[in-house]
């Protein structure tokens, strides 16, 4: 199957690489406790959380510090995101929902600093995150609202014989949830990354005209940026959504 | 010889599987468009429905990640 993961032929940089998991010191076996690169990159993603959000707010100055305003952003961001689509009950998961989408942007951010790793561009990461959000509005819901919380797969609005098949589609698409919700994270994360190097490829056989992919690169890059934040802020915004729920008054 | 053929037949499959990417782009586009028509003529109530923006984008994004899906799964699973 060699054909298959180099399929890119004459590139001297071989895009899908970047995402290979190398143990760190050294060695080719990786077992669950073996440090590897994706264990590091997620340290460091929560180090940078824990620098930004606990010792940048330390001193709790009234004229907030360049860090401690940063992280007021961030809090007022995702404090006004969760009241608004969870409604007043689900401020109780801001803590959750916060941490979620620190360690995503982050990580995204980190993976973009050039021989980085990107952990959430593995599915594997990606869905972790999104099947603990599942479980958590599956099992906060029933623990809320008990048995009524299947109300929501019946919908009262519809017309009554349409509701039988309205009720299967509501649980086919419960049930996908943590697929789409993880693999539109790893996914686009995973193309972007791939992309860059697809045109650094290009950069590394073309001579002198490398300068077009090479300013192609600098174009993606920022396109990149712009889809590291806005994939963790589709992540988060659909936590929400979900726990709305789990938590919120029936809209149906 | 067979085998061969099974192998090509995984890649034509993934290459199909990519045209439902097109079907994402038109949602997307049609939403995101949809949206600009919407705040260009009540510019004050655009900001409040960001959020709305975001989460239809990501739904009609959904299925056009399940042809990725596919695609994925012809090539490293199948």
């Amino acid at each position: 199957m060699a054909t298959e993961e180099h399929a890119s032929g004459g590139l001297q940089i071989h895009p899908m690489d970047q995402f290979i998991v190398k143990p760190l010191f050294g060695g080719d076996h990786i077992a669950w406790y073996t440090p590897t690169n994706v264990t590091l990159w997620m340290a460091i993603a929560v180090l940078a959380m824990t620098a930004l959000l606990v010792l940048g707010t330390s001193r709790r100055a009234i004229i907030p510090s360049r860090s401690q305003s940063v992280a007021e952003l961030f809090y007022g961001f995702i404090h006004n995101m969760v009241e608004e689509v969870t409604g007043h009950e689900g401020a109780k998961f801001f803590p959750y929902v916060m941490t979620l989408f620190m360690f995503v942007f982050l990580s995204n951010i980190l993976g973009l600093i050039p021989m980085s790793f990107t952990t959430t561009s593995h599915i594997a990461v990606t869905a972790t995150l999104a099947l603990l959000v599942f479980l958590t509005v599956t099992i906060v819901g029933f623990v809320r609202k008990g048995p009524a919380f299947l109300a929501m797969f019946w919908v009262s609005a519809a017309p009554l014989a349409l509701r039988p098949v309205l009720a299967l589609i509501e649980l086919i698409s419960y049930f996908v949830r943590p697929l789409s919700h993880s693999i539109r994270l790893g996914g686009n994360l995973m193309a972007g990354h791939a992309v860059i190097k697809v045109f650094a490829g290009f950069a590394g056989v073309m001579g002198v005209a490398s300068v077009v992919p090479i300013a192609a690169i600098a174009a993606i890059y920022g396109l990149e940026l712009l889809v590291a934040a806005v994939q963790a802020y589709v992540f988060t915004i659909l936590t929400c959504v979900y726990l709305r729920d789990a938590v919120g008054e029936a809209h149906h | 010889m067979e085998g061969d053929i099974a192998e090509m037949g995984k890649f034509i499959g993934a290459g199909l599987a990519t045209m439902g990417l097109g079907g994402a782009g038109i949602g997307v586009g049609h939403i995101a468009g949809n949206f600009l028509a919407g705040a260009l003529r009540n510019p004050s109530a655009a900001p409040g429905q960001m959020a709305n923006l975001f989460v239809g984008i990501a739904f009609a994004e959904a299925l056009g990640i399940f042809s990725f899906l596919i695609a994925l799964l012809l090539m490293f699973a199948v």
